[in-house]
């Protein structure tokens, strides 16, 4: 049973973001990167595979160069491969990235694909989809369950007030949800081991791509801005509950005009 | 809960490996999501955390520096990183860790018999046992050599008589490495628990470490098989190897607990307002502790690292040890100190990490050689003197051993 498991890096969850000069990037002076979280239990769920059915776990990333030190991460809590494709993947749109990691999985042995359900950050939830239309193999996605059998796997997906299980051939692409597992801490060992193992490190054109295929195409960051500050809260006197009650129904029909 | 920016000021990062990085990451992710948000109740109800020893276990932080029975031969640094997170968690909780890999792990590995290697260190290693190091007694604390506790030979057996005190772990251990005097020296013997003849009981009534397990344990007629000595083992300094491994990782322990009421203080500072609606963080007083903090716990990084960088090279003496030890568990405790008056009120409840850290460091500084025992074997190393032992009290005890000896002979 061989998983590739996609995985990008981003900024820490709790990081303060700050944006950059050209206003369309984020400042990542200082900042920390992370595995983004969905993408922990895509790769926890293909090593646990790998440890019942044996196989490879070859954990690909599509990324500049900071994106070596998410592999080597997931190199040390047990995938045994890794795939560095160099780029500027933030100058990429999902497509763009899809093609580029479709690209890659393309040379490598699969029969799963693992995505997280969303990258943490840009949030589109498109990437793993895509992927597996490219690849044109089925795909369960948002996946809090999953069994392997032989040539076909089955897997548990939340839906609006249900569970829905579904069963598919393989290879498929598989988007993690939260829940599917726990994922484990790298072990000092992994981390040991894992400087042993060689990152395979491609560019775009090393897949077969142009630089149109991939950077600046059909959606481009015109402008990132931050949140607008929030005001302060409002403190309404508690000391006669009805008159106060009577204040927040005029407040939420009036100036939230929430009603 | 937020997770640890960590504490570098003097971009002492870029002097550690990618790998002593990964591996502190690693600890430092554990201590933020595991041990923070159980540790006050644990501290609270005055309960060791036994929940967190299979993923401790599991991500190899026993033993760690062991390249043998399949566990990870890390370099000492990265080590002495694992010490840092976990104390920066709690110093109960890196007591536990200390005690298990360089208290027990360490003489098993290192003066044990094959079997006795094969038989204890992988288990200890997964955490299915856990150890303990009995050295101190009720009458001898910074003067171990003193000890009474004493070990005789009678038939296939080493009979064990004697207590001991103070000792992490005591009660809840499966195999406690004993030190006593034997045959004119002090040996190392491994005592399981439910030998008969021995019984541990816990200190009672702790203000510090309340995580961890405080014991006494008491040996009487307690029969245990001739091979349970750790062979290697012949004299004072067998035991005191094992207290420089220990309290190597202290030193850099004491800076996470210093890092973490360091952070703590300076969030605090900076949103607590008080008179003309700024942050006491703006008030000079407060700055002047918070530079005093960051200053010296940055001088705390280069002492440990270099320590660390000897140690690989085999050329760390205990003297240095004593240096590392002493100085950084002092800082943390004025660090503790000082974090507590900044949180005025707040200081004292376990609301904020701080007060815990503070009353643990009063452990700290005690155990594994007083504060002033280290200083006065960094003066001994200077001047050649041993003030702790000056040569009228060295003959006398001489004297008592001596006598002490010959009255377990004609027992
Ligand atoms: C929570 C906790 C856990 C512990 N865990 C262990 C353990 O796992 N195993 C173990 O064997 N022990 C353990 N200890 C014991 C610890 O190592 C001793 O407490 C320590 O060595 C000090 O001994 P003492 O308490 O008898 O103090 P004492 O030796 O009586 O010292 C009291 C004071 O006198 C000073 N003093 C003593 N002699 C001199 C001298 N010659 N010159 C100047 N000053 C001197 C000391 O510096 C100190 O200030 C633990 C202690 C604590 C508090």
């Amino acid at each position: 049973m061989n998983s590739v498991v996609c995985i990008s890096q981003v900024p820490d969850t709790e990081s303060r973001i700050k944006i950059a000069a050209d206003g369309k990037h984020i400042d990542e002076a200082g900042l920390k990167f992370i595995v983004s979280p969905y993408d922990e239990f895509a790769l926890e769920e293909a090593i646990r595979l790998k440890e019942g059915k044996g196989g490879d776990v070859t954990v690909v990333t599509f990324g500049p160069d900071r994106s070596a030190q998410a592999l080597r991460e997931c190199l040390a809590r047990g995938a045994t491969k890794a795939m560095h494709i160099k780029g500027d993947s933030v100058d990429a749109d999902s497509l763009g990235v899809a093609r580029v990691l479709a690209a890659a999985i393309r040379t490598l042995p699969h029969d799963i694909v693992f995505f997280g359900k969303q990258g943490v950050g840009t949030d589109n939830g498109l990437v793993g989809p895509m992927v597996a239309e490219l690849l044109d193999v089925p795909q369960v996605n948002v996946v809090t369950h999953l069994e392997v059998g032989d040539g076909k796997l089955t897997a548990h997906r939340e839906i609006e007030g249900a569970e829905e299980i579904v069963e598919c051939s393989l290879p498929a692409v598989i988007t993690a949800q939260k829940g599917l597992n726990e994922p484990r801490y790298a072990s000092l060992k992994g981390i040991m081991a894992a400087k042993k193992i060689p990152i395979d490190t491609r560019s775009v054109a090393d897949l077969g791509l142009t630089d149109s295929d991939v950077f600046h195409q059909r959606v481009t960051f015109v402008g990132l801005e931050t949140p607008a500050e929030k005001s302060g809260g409002r403190k309404i006197d508690g000391a006669d509950p009805s008159a106060a009650a009577q204040e927040i129904i005029k407040y939420i029909r009036e100036e939230a005009k929430a009603l | 809960m937020p997770s640890f920016p960590g504490v570098d000021y003097m971009l002492i990062d870029s002097l550690f490996s990618e790998d002593e990085l990964m591996v502190r990451q690693t600890v430092r992710d554990f201590v933020d999501e595991e041990v923070l948000p159980i540790i006050e109740h644990a501290n609270r109800e005055e309960k060791f955390p036994f929940q967190l020893l299979p993923k401790m276990a599991e991500m190899g932080l026993f033993g760690p520096t062991i390249s043998e029975y399949g566990l990870p031969g890390l370099d000492n640094v990265a080590y002495g990183l694992i010490m840092q997170e976990l104390e920066r968690g709690d110093s109960g909780l890196r007591s536990f860790a200390s005690v298990q890999s360089g208290l027990v792990m360490f003489p098993i590995y290192t003066y044990g018999s094959k079997e006795q290697k094969d038989k204890w260190i992988p288990k200890l290693a997964a955490g299915e046992k856990i150890g303990c190091f009995g050295l101190t007694e009720p009458d001898f604390g910074s003067n171990p050599g003193g000890m009474r506790t004493y070990a005789r030979r009678e038939g296939d057996s080493w009979v064990l008589n004697g207590a001991k005190a103070w000792i992490t772990n005591g009660s809840i251990a499966d195999v406690a490495v004993v030190w006593a005097k034997c045959e004119g020296t002090i040996r190392g013997f491994l005592v399981e628990k439910g030998t008969p003849g021995f019984t541990a009981a816990n200190h009672m009534g702790k203000f510090s470490l309340r995580a961890s397990v405080t014991s006494q344990l008491f040996f009487s007629d307690c029969r245990i098989p001739l091979d349970n000595v750790l062979p290697e083992t012949n004299g004072l300094k067998y035991p005191l190897s094992c207290l420089t491994q220990a309290r190597y990782g202290i030193a850099w322990g004491a800076l996470g607990a210093a890092m973490g009421v360091f952070n703590t203080a300076v969030e605090y500072s900076k949103s607590r307002i008080q008179f003309g609606g700024q942050p006491i963080a703006s008030h000079q007083l407060v700055q002047n502790k918070l530079a005093w903090m960051i200053t010296e716990i940055t001088k705390g990084q280069l002492l440990v690292l270099q320590m660390g960088r000897l140690k690989d090279e085999g050329k760390l003496k205990p003297q240095h040890v004593s240096m590392g030890k002493m100085n950084n568990v002092n800082i943390a405790l004025e660090c503790a100190r000082m974090a507590r008056d900044i949180l005025g009120a707040n200081g004292i409840s376990d609301e904020y990490p701080v007060i815990r850290h503070m009353m643990n460091l009063e452990s700290v500084k005690t155990y594994e050689g007083t504060h002033d025992i280290h200083n006065l074997i960094i003066a001994e190393a200077v001047t050649g003197i041993p003030a702790y032992n000056p040569p009228m009290s060295a003959k006398a005890e001489k004297e008592a051993t001596e006598r002490a000896a010959a009255e377990a002979a004609k027992k």
